[in-house]
């Protein structure tokens, strides 16, 4: 199982959604997806879009501004 | 089948066609599928060379308030629609074009981005798209 990492720091609307979906496009199932981010709507929506996929979202964090969300395929 | 969003992308604004993409792209990413139809101005922005092009819908200022925008936009991180359209066909999105638009204002298939075209027709086919879809609009 491999863990795929996704960098959206600085990145605004819809960006971090996007980059999100083709991770989770490319990883295949029981992979995880962490995706870090600052742009404070994402931090709600990629939650959001990981429900309406049918995802399992192992946990959402945020220190000093930068959140980090871990997703499981 | 999944839920649907079919948007009819009728202006040629920058401002507009970011919101028909950044819609569309978050469509796809929150797991539906999505049509973008352009018809009129929106398909001028589909011809080679044509998709930074269009004006600033208030404000244009001669190019000048959409040069001041895109400034801002650089700055807050934004995409360019280019990588916004790229990102919209990668995840599965459609791209229409209205062949009537063509017809009238004498666009040929080889003016438009063609590989980037899923398919050329006119109402009918929006109506098809739109009657199952949950979300359509017109921008």
């Amino acid at each position: 199982m491999a863990e795929i990492k996704v960098d959206c720091t600085g990145e605004t609307c819809p960006i971090p959604l996007v980059e999100t979906r083709k991770a989770l496009r490319k990883a295949k199932e029981g992979d995880i997806v962490e995706v870090i981010g600052t742009h404070p709507s994402s931090k709600k929506e990629i939650p959001m879009a990981v429900k309406a996929l049918g995802l399992e979202l192992i946990d959402v964090e945020e220190k000093e501004g930068v959140w980090r969300i871990r997703i499981r395929r | 089948m999944a839920d649907k969003a079919t948007i009819i992308v009728h202006s040629g604004d920058m401002d507009k066609v970011y919101s028909a993409l950044i819609i569309g792209d978050g469509a796809l990413a929150m797991g539906m599928e999505a049509s973008l139809y352009f018809t009129f101005w929106g398909l001028q922005r589909l011809k080679k060379g044509g998709l930074e092009k269009g004006p600033l819908s208030k404000m244009n200022m001669l190019g000048l308030g959409k040069w001041m925008v895109k400034r801002k936009m650089k700055k807050a991180g934004s995409a360019s629609l280019e990588k916004l359209l790229q990102d919209f066909k990668e995840l599965g999105g459609k791209i229409l074009a209205c062949d009537m638009t063509m017809e009238i204002m004498g666009i040929k298939k080889e003016d438009l981005r063609d590989d980037l075209i899923s398919d050329y027709c006119a109402v009918g086919t929006y109506l098809a798209e739109a009657r199952e879809s949950k979300i359509t609009l017109f921008i």
